[in-house]
Protein backbone atom coordinates (compact mmCIF):
# COMPACT_ATOMS: atom_id res chain seq x y z
CA UNK A 1 0.00 0.00 0.00
CA UNK A 2 1.12 3.32 -0.67
CA UNK A 3 -0.45 5.28 1.42
CA UNK A 4 1.32 8.48 2.33
CA UNK A 5 1.28 9.21 6.04
CA UNK A 6 1.35 12.89 6.98
CA UNK A 7 0.49 13.69 10.74
CA UNK A 8 1.93 17.03 10.03
CA UNK A 9 -1.44 17.75 8.46
CA UNK A 10 -2.98 18.97 11.63
CA UNK A 11 -0.73 21.78 11.75
CA UNK A 12 -0.63 22.55 8.27
CA UNK A 13 -3.07 26.09 7.68
CA UNK A 14 -6.15 25.69 6.21
CA UNK A 15 -6.99 27.23 2.49
CA UNK A 16 -8.79 29.77 4.03
CA UNK A 17 -5.48 30.33 6.27
CA UNK A 18 -7.17 31.89 9.89
CA UNK A 19 -6.77 27.72 11.07
CA UNK A 20 -5.06 24.96 11.43
CA UNK A 21 -6.74 21.69 10.54
CA UNK A 22 -6.54 20.32 13.81
CA UNK A 23 -8.60 23.92 14.61
CA UNK A 24 -11.51 22.72 12.43
CA UNK A 25 -11.94 19.42 14.19
CA UNK A 26 -11.58 21.07 17.85
CA UNK A 27 -14.09 23.41 16.55
CA UNK A 28 -16.32 20.67 15.48
CA UNK A 29 -15.57 19.13 18.84
CA UNK A 30 -17.02 22.13 20.36
CA UNK A 31 -20.06 22.49 18.56
CA UNK A 32 -20.64 18.64 18.86
CA UNK A 33 -20.59 19.13 22.94
CA UNK A 34 -22.32 22.04 23.02
CA UNK A 35 -25.15 20.59 21.13
CA UNK A 36 -25.10 16.98 23.39
CA UNK A 37 -24.53 18.65 26.08
CA UNK A 38 -27.84 20.92 25.63
CA UNK A 39 -29.71 18.38 24.36
CA UNK A 40 -29.22 15.83 26.89
CA UNK A 41 -30.69 18.66 29.43
CA UNK A 42 -33.81 19.29 27.20
CA UNK A 43 -33.86 15.41 27.10
CA UNK A 44 -34.05 14.81 30.88
CA UNK A 45 -36.21 18.02 31.64
CA UNK A 46 -38.51 16.87 29.30
CA UNK A 47 -38.20 12.52 29.73
CA UNK A 48 -38.95 13.69 32.96
CA UNK A 49 -42.19 14.92 32.51
CA UNK A 50 -43.23 12.69 30.23
CA UNK A 51 -41.82 9.65 31.94
CA UNK A 52 -43.64 10.47 35.18
CA UNK A 53 -46.42 11.50 33.29
CA UNK A 54 -46.84 8.03 32.14
CA UNK A 55 -46.91 6.93 35.82
CA UNK A 56 -49.70 8.92 37.33
CA UNK A 57 -53.20 7.79 38.21
CA UNK A 58 -56.07 8.80 35.58
CA UNK A 59 -56.21 7.96 31.84
CA UNK A 60 -55.57 11.17 30.07
CA UNK A 61 -52.20 11.84 31.56
CA UNK A 62 -50.42 8.65 30.62
CA UNK A 63 -52.25 8.28 27.30
CA UNK A 64 -50.43 11.79 26.79
CA UNK A 65 -46.84 10.30 27.93
CA UNK A 66 -47.49 7.16 25.92
CA UNK A 67 -48.12 9.46 22.92
CA UNK A 68 -45.01 11.70 23.15
CA UNK A 69 -42.65 8.05 23.51
CA UNK A 70 -44.50 6.87 20.65
CA UNK A 71 -44.37 9.46 18.14
CA UNK A 72 -40.68 10.65 18.87
CA UNK A 73 -39.27 6.99 19.33
CA UNK A 74 -40.70 5.87 16.31
CA UNK A 75 -40.03 8.44 13.38
CA UNK A 76 -37.04 8.00 12.17
CA UNK A 77 -34.50 10.92 13.72
CA UNK A 78 -33.23 12.25 9.91
CA UNK A 79 -36.46 12.59 9.31
CA UNK A 80 -37.55 14.53 12.62
CA UNK A 81 -34.12 16.51 11.94
CA UNK A 82 -35.37 17.62 8.66
CA UNK A 83 -38.79 18.36 10.20
CA UNK A 84 -37.64 21.09 12.81
CA UNK A 85 -35.28 22.16 10.18
CA UNK A 86 -37.38 22.67 7.42
CA UNK A 87 -40.92 22.29 8.14
CA UNK A 88 -41.34 24.05 12.08
CA UNK A 89 -40.40 27.70 11.09
CA UNK A 90 -43.14 27.24 8.43
CA UNK A 91 -45.69 26.27 11.15
CA UNK A 92 -44.56 28.91 13.44
CA UNK A 93 -46.41 32.02 13.70
CA UNK A 94 -45.46 34.09 10.57
CA UNK A 95 -43.53 36.62 12.69
CA UNK A 96 -41.74 33.61 14.77
CA UNK A 97 -41.19 31.80 11.48
CA UNK A 98 -39.51 34.72 9.68
CA UNK A 99 -37.27 35.77 13.55
CA UNK A 100 -35.64 32.15 13.11
CA UNK A 101 -35.18 32.42 9.04
CA UNK A 102 -33.62 35.36 9.79
CA UNK A 103 -31.14 34.28 12.59
CA UNK A 104 -27.23 33.31 11.88
CA UNK A 105 -27.54 30.23 9.90
CA UNK A 106 -25.19 28.76 12.58
CA UNK A 107 -27.85 29.29 15.16
CA UNK A 108 -30.80 28.15 12.74
CA UNK A 109 -28.92 24.47 12.62
CA UNK A 110 -27.85 25.04 15.80
CA UNK A 111 -31.74 25.36 17.34
CA UNK A 112 -33.12 22.21 14.90
CA UNK A 113 -30.87 20.11 15.85
CA UNK A 114 -30.67 21.05 19.68
CA UNK A 115 -34.71 20.60 19.60
CA UNK A 116 -34.58 17.31 17.13
CA UNK A 117 -32.12 15.38 19.63
CA UNK A 118 -33.64 16.68 23.15
CA UNK A 119 -36.92 15.80 22.03
CA UNK A 120 -35.74 12.58 20.74
CA UNK A 121 -33.98 11.72 23.19
CA UNK A 122 -36.33 12.37 25.51
CA UNK A 123 -38.75 10.15 24.38
CA UNK A 124 -35.72 7.50 25.57
CA UNK A 125 -35.16 9.45 28.70
CA UNK A 126 -39.12 9.20 29.63
CA UNK A 127 -38.96 5.15 28.85
CA UNK A 128 -36.45 4.93 31.61
CA UNK A 129 -37.93 7.42 34.11
CA UNK A 130 -40.82 5.13 33.58
CA UNK A 131 -39.06 1.80 34.35
CA UNK A 132 -37.69 3.24 37.48
CA UNK A 133 -40.39 4.72 38.89
CA UNK A 134 -42.13 1.56 38.01
CA UNK A 135 -39.45 -0.91 40.17
CA UNK A 136 -40.58 0.81 43.03
CA UNK A 137 -41.96 -0.94 45.82
CA UNK A 138 -45.66 0.26 45.39
CA UNK A 139 -45.74 1.23 48.92
CA UNK A 140 -43.63 4.27 48.59
CA UNK A 141 -46.11 6.36 46.69
CA UNK A 142 -48.62 5.06 49.55
CA UNK A 143 -46.13 5.89 52.21
CA UNK A 144 -45.58 9.24 50.84
CA UNK A 145 -49.04 10.59 50.90
CA UNK A 146 -50.02 9.10 53.70
CA UNK A 147 -47.87 11.27 54.99
CA UNK A 148 -49.78 14.23 53.49
CA UNK A 149 -47.26 14.91 50.77
CA UNK A 150 -48.91 15.81 47.69
CA UNK A 151 -48.70 13.80 44.38
CA UNK A 152 -46.17 16.34 43.29
CA UNK A 153 -43.96 16.28 46.22
CA UNK A 154 -44.14 12.27 46.49
CA UNK A 155 -42.62 12.35 42.95
CA UNK A 156 -40.21 15.20 44.06
CA UNK A 157 -38.94 13.76 47.06
CA UNK A 158 -39.71 10.19 47.29
CA UNK A 159 -39.90 8.24 43.76
CA UNK A 160 -38.07 10.40 41.72
CA UNK A 161 -34.63 10.66 43.63
CA UNK A 162 -34.70 6.93 44.06
CA UNK A 163 -35.74 5.95 40.38
CA UNK A 164 -32.79 8.52 39.11
CA UNK A 165 -30.61 6.19 41.69
CA UNK A 166 -31.33 3.38 39.64
CA UNK A 167 -31.51 4.41 36.15
CA UNK A 168 -28.43 6.38 36.23
CA UNK A 169 -26.23 3.05 34.20
CA UNK A 170 -29.21 3.00 31.54
CA UNK A 171 -29.13 7.21 31.40
CA UNK A 172 -25.35 6.62 30.70
CA UNK A 173 -26.09 4.58 27.14
CA UNK A 174 -28.44 7.24 26.70
CA UNK A 175 -26.20 10.13 27.08
CA UNK A 176 -23.59 8.59 25.00
CA UNK A 177 -25.87 7.62 22.12
CA UNK A 178 -26.55 11.48 22.16
CA UNK A 179 -22.88 12.42 21.32
CA UNK A 180 -23.62 9.88 18.56
CA UNK A 181 -26.66 11.10 17.18
CA UNK A 182 -25.34 14.83 17.12
CA UNK A 183 -23.44 13.52 14.24
CA UNK A 184 -26.93 14.01 12.09
CA UNK A 185 -26.66 17.88 12.09
CA UNK A 186 -24.22 17.38 10.07
CA UNK A 187 -26.18 16.41 7.45
CA UNK A 188 -28.28 20.10 7.95
CA UNK A 189 -24.82 21.42 7.83
CA UNK A 190 -23.59 22.00 11.58
CA UNK A 191 -19.97 22.04 11.64
CA UNK A 192 -19.93 19.17 14.43
CA UNK A 193 -17.49 16.83 14.50
CA UNK A 194 -17.93 14.24 12.21
CA UNK A 195 -18.63 17.28 9.45
CA UNK A 196 -14.98 18.78 10.19
CA UNK A 197 -13.75 15.57 10.11
CA UNK A 198 -15.76 14.40 6.38
CA UNK A 199 -14.03 18.12 5.48
CA UNK A 200 -10.57 17.34 6.47
CA UNK A 201 -11.03 14.23 4.51
CA UNK A 202 -11.76 16.46 1.47
CA UNK A 203 -9.06 19.21 1.64
CA UNK A 204 -6.68 17.08 2.85
CA UNK A 205 -6.84 13.70 1.20
CA UNK A 206 -5.52 12.35 4.27
CA UNK A 207 -8.61 9.88 5.53
CA UNK A 208 -6.79 7.83 7.66
CA UNK A 209 -5.71 10.61 9.62
CA UNK A 210 -8.53 12.07 10.05
CA UNK A 211 -10.74 9.25 10.69
CA UNK A 212 -8.08 8.04 13.53
CA UNK A 213 -8.49 11.48 14.91
CA UNK A 214 -11.94 11.82 14.83
CA UNK A 215 -12.81 8.06 16.47
CA UNK A 216 -9.75 9.61 19.16
CA UNK A 217 -11.79 12.36 19.84
CA UNK A 218 -15.55 10.60 20.08
CA UNK A 219 -13.83 7.96 22.41
CA UNK A 220 -12.13 10.79 24.39
CA UNK A 221 -15.71 11.78 24.72
CA UNK A 222 -17.16 8.72 25.86
CA UNK A 223 -14.26 8.22 28.26
CA UNK A 224 -14.99 11.66 30.66
CA UNK A 225 -18.84 10.95 29.86
CA UNK A 226 -18.52 7.51 31.44
CA UNK A 227 -16.09 8.52 34.34
CA UNK A 228 -18.26 11.67 34.96
CA UNK A 229 -21.52 9.23 35.46
CA UNK A 230 -19.49 6.54 37.74
CA UNK A 231 -19.05 9.89 39.43
CA UNK A 232 -22.52 10.69 39.81
CA UNK A 233 -23.69 6.61 40.55
CA UNK A 234 -20.92 6.65 43.25
CA UNK A 235 -21.92 10.34 44.82
CA UNK A 236 -25.59 9.40 45.00
CA UNK A 237 -25.35 5.77 46.17
CA UNK A 238 -27.80 4.54 48.84
CA UNK A 239 -26.47 2.84 52.12
CA UNK A 240 -27.55 0.04 52.47
CA UNK A 241 -29.54 -0.08 49.44
CA UNK A 242 -29.58 -3.49 47.34
CA UNK A 243 -31.30 -4.08 44.30
CA UNK A 244 -34.72 -2.19 42.97
CA UNK A 245 -37.42 -3.91 44.51
CA UNK B 1 -63.06 9.19 65.16
CA UNK B 2 -63.21 7.14 61.95
CA UNK B 3 -66.86 6.13 60.66
CA UNK B 4 -67.30 3.95 57.85
CA UNK B 5 -71.07 3.97 56.89
CA UNK B 6 -72.29 1.58 54.25
CA UNK B 7 -68.78 1.48 52.69
CA UNK B 8 -69.16 -0.27 49.09
CA UNK B 9 -65.96 -0.95 46.60
CA UNK B 10 -65.55 -2.33 43.51
CA UNK B 11 -62.73 -3.33 41.60
CA UNK B 12 -64.04 -3.54 37.77
CA UNK B 13 -67.04 -6.08 38.52
CA UNK B 14 -65.28 -7.59 41.53
CA UNK B 15 -67.10 -6.38 45.18
CA UNK B 16 -63.59 -5.72 47.32
CA UNK B 17 -65.94 -4.57 50.08
CA UNK B 18 -69.28 -4.64 50.36
CA UNK B 19 -71.52 -2.07 52.81
CA UNK B 20 -68.97 -2.23 55.57
CA UNK B 21 -70.00 -0.20 58.54
CA UNK B 22 -67.77 0.14 61.32
CA UNK B 23 -66.87 2.99 63.89
CA UNK B 24 -63.28 3.36 65.31
CA UNK B 25 -64.10 5.97 68.62
CA UNK B 26 -61.40 8.20 70.17
CA UNK B 27 -58.77 6.60 72.16
CA UNK B 28 -60.22 2.99 70.91
CA UNK B 29 -58.44 0.45 69.73
CA UNK B 30 -59.81 -1.61 67.13
CA UNK B 31 -58.15 -5.41 65.25
CA UNK B 32 -59.13 -6.16 62.18
CA UNK B 33 -58.42 -9.58 61.65
CA UNK B 34 -59.71 -11.88 58.92
CA UNK B 35 -58.77 -14.25 55.83
CA UNK B 36 -56.11 -13.34 53.23
CA UNK B 37 -58.05 -11.27 50.14
CA UNK B 38 -60.67 -10.37 52.84
CA UNK B 39 -60.66 -6.90 51.52
CA UNK B 40 -58.67 -5.60 55.08
CA UNK B 41 -55.90 -3.67 53.71
CA UNK B 42 -58.83 -1.90 51.01
CA UNK B 43 -60.65 -1.13 54.08
CA UNK B 44 -57.69 0.77 56.04
CA UNK B 45 -56.66 2.60 52.78
CA UNK B 46 -60.24 3.91 52.43
CA UNK B 47 -60.04 5.21 55.23
CA UNK B 48 -57.35 8.13 54.58
CA UNK B 49 -58.51 8.02 50.77
CA UNK B 50 -55.18 6.19 49.54
CA UNK B 51 -58.07 4.28 47.64
CA UNK B 52 -61.23 5.62 46.54
CA UNK B 53 -64.83 4.30 47.24
CA UNK B 54 -67.51 4.17 45.09
CA UNK B 55 -70.75 3.98 47.89
CA UNK B 56 -71.19 5.04 51.09
CA UNK B 57 -70.10 7.54 53.99
CA UNK B 58 -66.48 7.61 55.37
CA UNK B 59 -65.39 10.51 58.05
CA UNK B 60 -62.37 11.13 59.65
CA UNK B 61 -62.82 13.14 62.88
CA UNK B 62 -66.07 14.28 61.55
CA UNK B 63 -64.42 15.09 57.52
CA UNK B 64 -65.73 13.18 54.63
CA UNK B 65 -63.05 11.32 52.94
CA UNK B 66 -64.87 10.76 49.84
CA UNK B 67 -66.43 14.23 49.16
CA UNK B 68 -65.00 15.85 46.37
CA UNK B 69 -64.06 19.26 48.22
CA UNK B 70 -61.88 17.53 50.58
CA UNK B 71 -57.94 18.57 50.90
CA UNK B 72 -56.90 14.47 51.25
CA UNK B 73 -53.45 15.61 51.81
CA UNK B 74 -54.41 17.56 54.51
CA UNK B 75 -56.40 14.79 55.95
CA UNK B 76 -53.76 12.20 55.90
CA UNK B 77 -51.25 14.25 57.37
CA UNK B 78 -53.15 14.24 60.59
CA UNK B 79 -53.86 10.38 60.28
CA UNK B 80 -50.71 7.89 60.61
CA UNK B 81 -50.42 5.00 58.77
CA UNK B 82 -47.98 2.32 59.08
CA UNK B 83 -47.56 -0.65 56.13
CA UNK B 84 -46.57 -4.25 56.07
CA UNK B 85 -43.24 -2.89 54.50
CA UNK B 86 -42.44 -0.51 56.11
CA UNK B 87 -41.73 1.95 53.09
CA UNK B 88 -38.93 4.29 54.80
CA UNK B 89 -37.55 6.05 51.86
CA UNK B 90 -34.53 4.56 51.40
CA UNK B 91 -32.24 7.04 49.87
CA UNK B 92 -32.58 9.72 52.92
CA UNK B 93 -31.52 8.90 56.61
CA UNK B 94 -33.31 8.15 59.06
CA UNK B 95 -33.04 11.53 60.37
CA UNK B 96 -34.43 12.53 57.21
CA UNK B 97 -36.87 9.93 56.76
CA UNK B 98 -38.86 11.28 60.33
CA UNK B 99 -38.15 15.11 59.00
CA UNK B 100 -39.64 14.97 55.62
CA UNK B 101 -42.99 15.42 55.87
CA UNK B 102 -42.67 17.53 59.12
CA UNK B 103 -41.29 20.67 57.09
CA UNK B 104 -42.81 19.83 53.43
CA UNK B 105 -46.25 19.23 54.92
CA UNK B 106 -46.38 21.33 58.50
CA UNK B 107 -43.80 23.92 57.83
CA UNK B 108 -42.26 23.31 60.14
CA UNK B 109 -38.52 24.51 60.83
CA UNK B 110 -35.88 22.02 59.56
CA UNK B 111 -34.44 22.18 63.49
CA UNK B 112 -37.66 21.75 64.89
CA UNK B 113 -38.36 18.69 62.94
CA UNK B 114 -35.18 16.82 63.30
CA UNK B 115 -35.64 17.65 67.26
CA UNK B 116 -38.94 16.38 67.20
CA UNK B 117 -37.69 13.24 64.93
CA UNK B 118 -34.92 12.49 67.66
CA UNK B 119 -36.85 12.28 70.36
CA UNK B 120 -39.66 9.91 68.81
CA UNK B 121 -36.59 7.60 67.37
CA UNK B 122 -35.45 7.71 71.47
CA UNK B 123 -39.08 6.73 72.18
CA UNK B 124 -39.02 3.74 69.95
CA UNK B 125 -35.61 3.05 71.45
CA UNK B 126 -33.38 3.98 67.92
CA UNK B 127 -31.83 7.15 69.01
CA UNK B 128 -28.11 6.02 68.12
CA UNK B 129 -29.61 5.12 64.83
CA UNK B 130 -30.19 8.70 63.33
CA UNK B 131 -27.60 8.91 60.95
CA UNK B 132 -28.13 5.57 59.39
CA UNK B 133 -30.08 4.46 56.06
CA UNK B 134 -33.08 2.18 56.06
CA UNK B 135 -31.13 -0.33 54.17
CA UNK B 136 -28.67 -1.06 56.96
CA UNK B 137 -31.69 -1.38 59.67
CA UNK B 138 -33.12 -4.72 60.62
CA UNK B 139 -36.86 -5.01 59.73
CA UNK B 140 -37.80 -4.48 63.46
CA UNK B 141 -35.88 -1.39 63.29
CA UNK B 142 -37.61 -0.45 60.52
CA UNK B 143 -40.93 -1.02 61.62
CA UNK B 144 -40.52 1.08 64.44
CA UNK B 145 -38.78 4.10 62.50
CA UNK B 146 -42.09 4.17 60.45
CA UNK B 147 -43.89 4.29 63.91
CA UNK B 148 -42.21 7.24 64.89
CA UNK B 149 -41.80 8.94 61.38
CA UNK B 150 -45.84 8.60 61.64
CA UNK B 151 -46.00 9.85 65.26
CA UNK B 152 -43.40 12.67 64.34
CA UNK B 153 -47.12 14.74 62.47
CA UNK B 154 -48.62 14.49 65.77
CA UNK B 155 -51.75 12.22 64.16
CA UNK B 156 -54.98 12.05 65.74
CA UNK B 157 -55.21 8.15 64.84
CA UNK B 158 -53.20 5.49 63.55
CA UNK B 159 -53.54 3.29 60.64
CA UNK B 160 -51.58 -0.33 61.24
CA UNK B 161 -52.06 -2.77 58.22
CA UNK B 162 -50.48 -6.14 59.04
CA UNK B 163 -47.15 -4.51 60.44
CA UNK B 164 -45.67 -7.52 62.10
CA UNK B 165 -46.32 -9.57 58.73
CA UNK B 166 -43.12 -8.94 57.27
CA UNK B 167 -40.99 -9.68 59.73
CA UNK B 168 -38.76 -12.31 61.23
CA UNK B 169 -40.64 -13.94 64.40
CA UNK B 170 -37.60 -12.74 66.76
CA UNK B 171 -38.24 -8.72 66.04
CA UNK B 172 -42.17 -9.09 66.02
CA UNK B 173 -42.30 -8.58 69.72
CA UNK B 174 -40.27 -5.28 69.76
CA UNK B 175 -42.51 -3.78 66.91
CA UNK B 176 -45.68 -4.88 69.04
CA UNK B 177 -44.22 -3.56 72.00
CA UNK B 178 -44.23 0.06 70.77
CA UNK B 179 -47.88 -0.34 69.68
CA UNK B 180 -49.27 -1.59 73.47
CA UNK B 181 -47.25 1.48 74.49
CA UNK B 182 -49.17 4.10 71.92
CA UNK B 183 -52.51 1.91 72.89
CA UNK B 184 -51.87 2.33 76.59
CA UNK B 185 -51.50 6.10 75.98
CA UNK B 186 -54.52 6.52 74.82
CA UNK B 187 -53.80 6.64 70.86
CA UNK B 188 -56.90 5.61 68.51
CA UNK B 189 -55.80 2.73 66.49
CA UNK B 190 -56.95 0.70 63.68
CA UNK B 191 -54.84 -2.06 63.07
CA UNK B 192 -54.99 -5.02 60.82
CA UNK B 193 -53.38 -7.90 62.18
CA UNK B 194 -53.25 -11.48 62.86
CA UNK B 195 -51.67 -11.19 66.46
CA UNK B 196 -54.03 -12.01 68.90
CA UNK B 197 -52.01 -11.58 71.89
CA UNK B 198 -51.73 -7.91 70.53
CA UNK B 199 -55.86 -8.05 70.61
CA UNK B 200 -55.68 -9.51 74.20
CA UNK B 201 -53.84 -6.94 75.70
CA UNK B 202 -55.02 -3.77 73.96
CA UNK B 203 -57.93 -4.35 71.51
CA UNK B 204 -61.20 -2.82 72.90
CA UNK B 205 -63.18 -4.30 70.15
CA UNK B 206 -62.24 -6.95 66.79
CA UNK B 207 -63.58 -6.98 63.74
CA UNK B 208 -63.80 -9.93 61.75
CA UNK B 209 -63.91 -9.32 57.67
CA UNK B 210 -64.75 -11.84 55.30
CA UNK B 211 -65.18 -11.82 51.35
CA UNK B 212 -65.68 -7.58 51.75
CA UNK B 213 -68.25 -8.25 54.62
CA UNK B 214 -67.78 -6.96 58.03
CA UNK B 215 -69.02 -10.41 59.52
CA UNK B 216 -68.11 -9.96 63.34
CA UNK B 217 -67.40 -6.48 65.40
CA UNK B 218 -67.58 -7.30 68.81
CA UNK B 219 -65.77 -6.16 72.01
CA UNK B 220 -62.66 -8.40 72.87
CA UNK B 221 -63.83 -10.09 75.07
CA UNK B 222 -67.03 -11.28 73.48
CA UNK B 223 -64.91 -12.04 70.55
CA UNK B 224 -62.97 -14.15 72.25
CA UNK B 225 -65.09 -15.78 74.06
CA UNK B 226 -67.87 -16.32 71.60
CA UNK B 227 -67.50 -15.64 68.35
CA UNK B 228 -70.94 -15.85 66.86
CA UNK B 229 -70.21 -16.86 62.98
CA UNK B 230 -68.92 -20.36 61.85
CA UNK B 231 -66.39 -18.18 59.82
CA UNK B 232 -64.83 -16.50 62.84
CA UNK B 233 -64.29 -19.43 64.72
CA UNK B 234 -63.07 -21.60 62.03
CA UNK B 235 -60.82 -18.60 61.41
CA UNK B 236 -60.15 -18.04 65.04
CA UNK B 237 -59.30 -22.04 65.85
CA UNK B 238 -57.14 -21.61 62.68
CA UNK B 239 -54.79 -18.67 63.87
CA UNK B 240 -54.74 -19.70 67.51
CA UNK B 241 -53.37 -22.93 66.96
CA UNK B 242 -50.92 -21.43 64.53
CA UNK B 243 -49.50 -19.31 66.90
N1 LIG C 1 -55.69 -2.97 42.51
C1 LIG C 1 -56.51 -4.04 42.57
N2 LIG C 1 -57.18 -4.43 41.46
C2 LIG C 1 -58.01 -5.50 41.51
N3 LIG C 1 -58.22 -6.25 42.59
C3 LIG C 1 -57.58 -5.93 43.71
C4 LIG C 1 -56.68 -4.81 43.77
N4 LIG C 1 -56.18 -4.72 45.02
C5 LIG C 1 -56.73 -5.73 45.71
N5 LIG C 1 -57.57 -6.46 44.94
C6 LIG C 1 -58.37 -7.61 45.36
O1 LIG C 1 -59.20 -7.21 46.41
C7 LIG C 1 -59.33 -8.21 47.39
C8 LIG C 1 -59.01 -7.64 48.74
O2 LIG C 1 -57.66 -7.27 48.79
P1 LIG C 1 -56.97 -6.77 50.12
O3 LIG C 1 -55.55 -6.48 49.82
O4 LIG C 1 -57.78 -5.69 50.71
O5 LIG C 1 -57.09 -8.06 51.04
P2 LIG C 1 -56.46 -8.31 52.48
O6 LIG C 1 -57.58 -8.74 53.34
O7 LIG C 1 -55.65 -7.16 52.91
O8 LIG C 1 -55.56 -9.57 52.20
P3 LIG C 1 -54.12 -9.92 52.82
O9 LIG C 1 -54.37 -10.57 54.13
O10 LIG C 1 -53.58 -10.87 51.80
O11 LIG C 1 -53.33 -8.66 52.91
C9 LIG C 1 -58.41 -9.34 46.97
O12 LIG C 1 -59.19 -10.35 46.39
C10 LIG C 1 -57.52 -8.71 45.95
O13 LIG C 1 -57.17 -9.66 44.97
MG1 LIG D 1 -53.56 -6.82 53.21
Amino acid sequence: MNYHWNWGVFLARTPSGESTYLGWLLQGLWWTVALSLAAWALALLLGTIFGVLRTVPGRWLPGLGAAYVELFRNVPLLVQLFSWYFVMPELLPRAWGDAIKQLDPMLQQFLAAWLCLGTFTAARVAEQVRAGIGSLPRGQRAAGLALGLTLPQTYRHVLLPMSFRIIVPPLTSEFLNVFKNSAVASTIGLIELSRQSQQLVDYTAQPYEAFIAVTLLYLLVNVVVMGGMRWVESRSRVPGFIGSK
Amino acid sequence: MIRFRDVSKWYGSFQVLDACNLEVNKGEVVVVCGPSGSGKSTLIKCANGLEPFQKGELTVDGISVGARGTNLPKLRARVGMVFQHFELFPHMSIRDNLALAQVKVLGRGRDEAVAKGLKLLDRVGLAAQAGKFPGQLSGGQQQRVAIARALAMDPICMLFDEPTSALDPEMINEVLEVMVELAREGMTMMCVTHEMGFAQKVAHRVVFMDQGRIVEDAPKAEFFGTPRSERAQLFLSKILHHV
